[in-house]
């Protein structure tokens, strides 16, 4: 069974590294926790959901909602954020306008489907594979590879192409960005979109994985994302993928070995014992503040 | 090429620039000296378009520039190494001054490149080094390296010389005549006013927001005035 939790545990992990990647990319630019992220997530899973129910193709429903998530993103960062950033408000007004955005995701997605749970076809099942004896199952290793092609793609942009050099540019120092002649809000826009994408894709992921989908679905996945982000600590992309991973597994190992009641609180309590050890999570940089 | 006429800035109640009137002609270096607090570094924010004008306008090569995005004015040729250096700590030298050219395509970036290391050796050695990790001296470098890797028409240097050894302050005025000779027209601002006067073609003197005196710099720093309060003399 051991094994069987762990495989779980990591595929589950690779899924909320991809969200947890969202909070970061945003933080890093921003400083600020976007807690509309789950919702977005939500959102993600809805648009595949809609397109099967036309009948398309699966992977059309995906490719759709990675461009229409994305723009959710954009639309929040424009309208609800960037005012409140033009008007210098305080970072804890941008903080509750997210969290309230992510309510006004959550009702708008309950109006156009239903609060209920709908059943999402498991897409990627193909059976158990026999690997030397090794019980993991195809699921499990389609998400773990996915998620994982993902987070590398994100960190090959932020780490190798002209946008992504502005994307640290802006993390380090907006104003001398300004001055390099980098277009701040295009950048800003930019981070807001690929969140929006990565959560497409792990919301449709993570439907296909537990065949369901439904209004609330980010919350916990959210929070777990953050907890993750900052286990490893935010704004450093590795760190989410690191995050991601002790969150997925403790759950998983908790609702095997102690029981599924345990499943959720067991990823924050591991999250509370290493900010005790290390406040500024598993690889967080001490002082970061915007300068 | 530059015209400013009657610029106001302010920040919520704090009026920093009061109406400044100034002109910049083409290949000239002027210098702006003033006490602390005076506004010269929020004129220069103001002119890059970091910090909104609240009046006046601002020219610049017959165009009205008067707060437009930083990113536009960057692309019409004026660039700014600015006060404290503000270089990227973590990212490395030699993305820093990609930074610099954002604009421009990478292949075309040879010939600004070349331009750099021959001001600037030091940094040619240092490339693969994290920027936050150079000496003071070195970081003031890369600061006007990367100005200049955007080849501007216009260069706004804000205290170049702060904070370094006297050997190196002489070095970076001579490199500030030198790119000067190459055609690139410079606004200085120095708290070493002498240093400054003696390399500007023209100076203006700014106080509380005001501009007090202008002239010749050789001019100036025959004032009596100027040499009170800027030149520590009787
Ligand atoms: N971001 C800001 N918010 C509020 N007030 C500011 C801000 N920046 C500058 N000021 C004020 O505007 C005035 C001019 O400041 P500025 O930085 O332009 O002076 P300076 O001439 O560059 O001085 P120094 O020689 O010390 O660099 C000062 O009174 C300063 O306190
Ligand atoms: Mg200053």
């Amino acid at each position: 069974m051991f094994f069987q939790y762990v495989f779980n545990g990591i595929a589950v992990g690779m899924a909320y590294a991809l969200v947890a990647v969202g909070y970061s990319l945003v933080f890093g630019i921003l400083r600020l926790i976007n807690f509309s992220h789950g919702a977005v997530y939500a959102f993600g899973a809805h648009v595949v959901l809609l397109f099967i129910g036309l009948r398309y193709p699966i992977w059309i429903g995906i490719l759709v909602s990675i461009f229409l998530t994305g723009i959710l993103g954009v639309l929040i960062d424009k309208f609800a954020l960037a005012p409140l950033r033009k008007k210098k408000s305080l970072p804890i007004a941008s903080l509750i306008t997210t969290i309230g955005v992510s309510y006004i995701i959550q009702n708008l997605l309950m109006i156009f489907f239903g609060s209920e749970r709908k059943s999402f076809p498991n897409f990627f099942d193909m059976g158990g594979l026999n690997l030397a004896n090794v019980p993991v199952t195809s699921s499990q290793l389609f998400l773990f590879v996915i998620s994982l092609l993902l987070l590398l793609v994100l960190t090959l942009i932020v780490k190798k192409t002209r946008i992504g050099l502005a994307m640290q540019a802006v993390e380090q120092n907006t104003k001398a960005a300004h001055l390099m002649g980098i277009n701040v809000n295009f950048v800003i826009t930019f981070t807001f979109f690929l969140g929006g994408a990565s959560a497409a894709i792990a919301g449709a992921l993570m439907a296909g994985y537990y065949q369901l989908v439904y209004p609330t679905m980010g919350f916990l996945v959210g929070l777990k994302a953050f907890a993750a982000a900052i286990l490893g600590g935010i704004g450093i992309l590795y760190g989410s993928v690191v995050g991601g991973l002790v969150v997925g597994l403790s759950e998983s190992l908790a609702s095997g070995y102690i029981g599924g009641t345990y499943r959720d609180a067991a990823a924050f309590v591991i999250l509370i014992i290493i900010l005790i050890i290390k406040p500024t999570g598993l690889f967080g940089k001490k002082g970061i503040s915007k300068v | 090429m530059l015209n400013i006429r009657g610029l106001n800035t302010r920040y919520g109640q704090i009026h920093a620039l009061k109406g400044i009137d100034m002109r910049i002609e083409k290949g000239e270096i002027v210098t702006l000296i003033g006490s602390n607090g005076a506004g010269k570094s929020t004129l220069l924010n103001t002119i890059s378009g970091i910090v909104p004008a609240s009046g006046g306008e601002i020219l610049f090569q017959g165009e009205n520039i008067t707060n437009m995005a930083p990113h536009f004015i960057v692309k019409r040729g004026i660039s700014m190494s600015p006060e404290g250096r503000e270089v990227f700590p973590a990212l490395t030298v030699a993305q820093n001054l990609r930074l610099g050219a954002y604009s421009k395509k990478a292949k075309d970036l040879d010939g600004s490149y070349e331009r750099v290391y021959t001001l600037f050796p030091r940094l040619k050695e240092r490339l693969p080094q994290a920027a936050g990790t150079l000496s003071g001296g070195e970081q003031q470098m890369l600061a006007i390296g990367r100005a200049l890797m955007a080849d501007p028409v216009l260069l706004l240097l804000d205290e170049p010389s702060l904070g370094l050894a006297p050997n190196l302050v002489l070095l970076i005025f001579d490199l500030i005549q030198s790119i000067n000779d190459q055609g690139v027209t410079i606004l200085l601002i120095e708290q070493n006013a002498n240093a400054a006067l003696s390399v500007a073609h023209r100076a203006y003197v700014l106080e509380t927001g005001n501009i007090t005196l202008d002239g010749p710099a050789e001019e100036l720093s025959q004032n009596d005035a100027v040499r009170r309060a800027y030149l520590g003399g009787k």
